[in-house]
């Protein structure tokens, strides 16, 4: 089985750690975003949508980061313990609940802050405006706000006692901000302690290696301006700043 | 208690979950939230979903919001026939991989359109600039290409050869931009043949009592009050332009 991943990328990364973590074993295939290998034409034909993660079983291609865990689920059920995705109706609708809600809300914040600050300039030739950069950041707020009053409340992990899809879910995305500098779980201590505890259930080496890449971009966002690669990306960039 | 769905068929995920649920006999109490009116901004729905969005299920003291998780708790409370969600680890990989896509892929574009078709101009009395507009219908554009070219390609649904709450999450999306006046089968004949099968699959008897709030919508909007969007203007015109 192949996966198709670059660890910057959240999605990639809560597959990449759940599968490492209950043990499948599975062939890391890396797409550089950086260096804009998601647009050449070998990606093109696994994934016409270029995105990844991506996983290929045999002849089987498969996208999308929750479909994918999902699938992975169901193959290996007799390795990945119950609590994961639990076969209990109301519990499984609690993690389907959240894999759905964060598309739009938690992804989506997060990955703006990160974007703005890490892709806006080399897209737009100039720096982020200040009411763009704040307005990004309440919307994040507002997510992490929900993440805490709705899913999380005062209970170890989001559906009560032990890990989740969920949990991974969300850990990856809340990441995403600090690789711009920009900490999401500054004065929040039940979602700093959460994280700990995500990390710890994961296996605090795998977490940290696997938000390797994340953390020690230093320079990002002159990686980008410099990069060669990503100079004729640059109309595509634009498009997600409009 | 039968389970209620709190819902407003102006809302494409509402209109997805009343869809699956009538089709299959679900029995349900229908609980109409108006978001016209802003009924999902007072107290009471507030305690059914603090997240104040429709869809909503209560289930006896279960509660549950998102659409896709609503669906898929029905299908299995009331297993529901194996088509809609199969079994099959691959074909359910097909509608899981279709229902994570387009919330990202259809779903914002669909309700964008909408919104700066109908809402914004009409309800709001703000003028849209040509290149919003234009940003907005070329995204919409390339997520129905993407539809016709990836998620059905030669296959007559999205899983294959039945229906599934792909097909329904899908049809209802596309329908928005329809209810704004813009008919976005037209010229495609893929996607047209496909709607077909899914509004026969579904009934269209239920398909057009569905789609008969949001098809009349560019009429029904100039009898709305505009006071009730006034309080929320400056955070729509900050999402949708």
């Amino acid at each position: 089985m192949e996966l198709y991943l670059d660890l910057i990328s959240p999605p990639c990364r809560s597959v990449y750690l759940f599968a490492t973590a209950v043990g499948i074993p599975f062939e890391f295939k890396l797409v550089e975003l950086l260096e804009g290998k998601q647009y050449s034409e070998e990606f093109g034909k696994l994934n016409i949508v270029r995105k990844i993660p991506v996983l290929k079983d045999g002849s089987f291609i498969l996208t999308e980061s929750t479909a994918i865990l999902m699938y992975l689920v169901q193959k290996c059920s007799s390795a990945v313990a119950d609590h994961w995705f639990p076969a209990n109706l109301q519990q499984r609708a609690r993690v389907n609940e959240y894999l759905s809600w964060q598309h739009l809300n938690l992804r989506t914040h997060c990955a703006k802050v990160f974007l703005l600050k890490t892709l806006y300039p080399f897209a737009m030739g100039s720096e982020v405006p200040k009411e763009k950069m704040d307005a990004a950041l309440d919307d994040m707020k507002q997510s992490l706000d929900l993440l805490e009053e709705k899913f999380l409340l005062d209970k170890p992990f989001i559906l009560g006692d032990n890990i989740s899809l969920a949990d991974l879910v969300a850990v990856v995305e809340l990441m995403q901000p600090l690789g711009s500098g920009v900490n999401s779980l500054e004065s929040r201590p039940r979602l700093m302690a959460w994280k700990e505890r995500v990390k710890k259930k994961l296996g605090e080496e795998l977490f940290d290696q696997a938000h390797q890449k994340l953390l020690e971009a230093k320079g990002l966002q002159q990686e980008i301006q410099n990069s060669p690669h990503l100079q004729k990306l640059q109309p595509v960039f634009v498009k997600l700043f409009r | 208690m039968a389970v209620e769905l709190f819902l407003d068929l102006f809302s494409q995920p509402c209109r997805a979950v009343y869809i699956f649920a009538k089709k299959n006999n679900i029995p349900f109490e229908f609980r109409r939230i108006s978001l016209m009116d802003g009924e999902h901004f007072g107290e009471e729905f507030g305690k059914i979903n603090l997240m104040r969005k429709v869809p909503a299920l209560r289930d006896g003291d279960f509660y549950l919001a998102e659409s896709i998780a609503i669906m898929i708790y029905l299908a299995e409370k009331f297993e529901t026939p194996d088509f809609w969600y199969p079994t099959d680890i691959r074909q359910r990989a097909r509608v899981n991989e279709y229902l994570s896509w387009q919330h990202q892929g259809i779903r914002t574009h669909s309700s964008k359109v909408f919104w700066l078709r109908v809402m914004i101009p009409m309800v709001m009395g703000v003028e849209v600039p040509k290149e919003k507009m234009d940003a907005a219908l070329e995204d919409l554009n390339s997520s129905l290409k993407l539809i016709e070219e990836k998620f059905l390609d030669d296959r007559p649904f999205i899983a294959g050869d039945q229906v599934s709450l792909a097909d329904i999450v899908a049809i209802v999306e596309i329908m928005q931009p329809v209810g704004s006046g813009l008919d976005v089968f037209q010229g495609r004949l893929k996607l047209s043949a496909w709607r077909d099968r899914v509004q026969a699959a579904i009934g269209k008897e239920l398909f057009d009592e569905a789609h008969q709030a949001i098809l009349g919508a560019q009429e029904n909007v100039k009898l709305l009050d505009p006071t009730v969007l006034q309080a929320s203007k400056s955070k729509i015109l900050r999402y949708f332009m």
